[in-house]
């Protein structure tokens, strides 16, 4: 029980700081990557909180698809943020 | 921006890899947990790899675009077909008429342990498939026109 909360608290403190490393990276690729960690965790999150069908449609659209959607529009557009 | 050459190679290795695995999950659809639409975005998902690895150009020859409309409107009526084939058999709309009739869809799925016998439940694994390739077709599809709207920079 202690091992489950210990996981737990792991995957929400990794979902928090992949979250802030979202949004502070100027490399917008970086990010995209860094998106795709925070949808894997989410998606453990789901697995762990037993509910393996959510965990998979996550880790299939959020891991997968959305990233490549985000990458083929950097390709489309530039790679870093422009400064303001 | 063009992927280097391990990029271009992980993908390649991993594409086959990836239809497999979601080939795995739409069969087991109706076991497991994951069905159609999981199943069919995974295998989106190694389409959508390949294409993230290559150029337009390079990858139109494996992907091609009618084939994947193609599989958007078979997995529709593969749907639409077992929906309304429950009315021929003098039932109603989505009957699961197969299940006790036939020879092949005859047994039902054990509790417990059990070996995992994929020719259960009648007319559900008919309507998984029909999802499954209509995900993988119309995610496919919509990448496909997003990357054939790039301008690629000559190198």
């Amino acid at each position: 029980m202690t091992l489950f909360l210990l996981v737990q608290a792991l995957v929400l403190l990794g979902l928090i700081v992949t979250a802030v490393l979202i949004i502070s990276f100027k490399d917008l690729l970086a990010a995209a990557i860094a998106f795709a960690a925070f949808s894997l965790l989410l998606s453990l999150e789901f697995y762990l909180l037993q509910a393996p069908d959510v965990a998979i449609a996550e880790a299939g659209i959020g891991a997968g698809l959305t990233t490549a959607i985000f990458i083929i529009a950097i390709r489309g557009t530039q790679r870093h943020e422009e400064k303001t | 921006m063009k992927m280097t050459k391990i990029v271009r190679t992980t993908a390649d290795l991993f594409f086959p890899f990836c239809l497999v695995f979601g080939l795995y999950v739409v069969v087991h659809g109706h076991l497991t947990p994951g069905g159609g639409f999981q199943g069919g975005a995974v295998m989106a998902t190694g389409t959508a790899l390949l294409l993230v690895a290559r150029a337009y150009d390079d990858v139109t020859g494996r992907i091609r675009k009618g084939a994947m409309k193609a599989c958007e409107a078979a997995g529709l009526l593969i749907f639409l077909c077992a929906g309304f084939s429950g009315l021929f058999a003098g039932r109603p709309f989505m009957a699961n008429w197969l299940a006790p009739a036939g020879q092949w869809f005859r047994t039902f799925v054990a509790h417990g342990p059990n070996p995992g016998d994929l020719n259960t439940a009648g007319l559900l694994p008919l309507l998984n498939f029909g999802v499954g390739i209509e995900v993988l077709g119309g995610l496919t599809v919509i990448l496909l026109y997003m990357l054939s709207g790039i301008k690629e920079e000559k190198k």
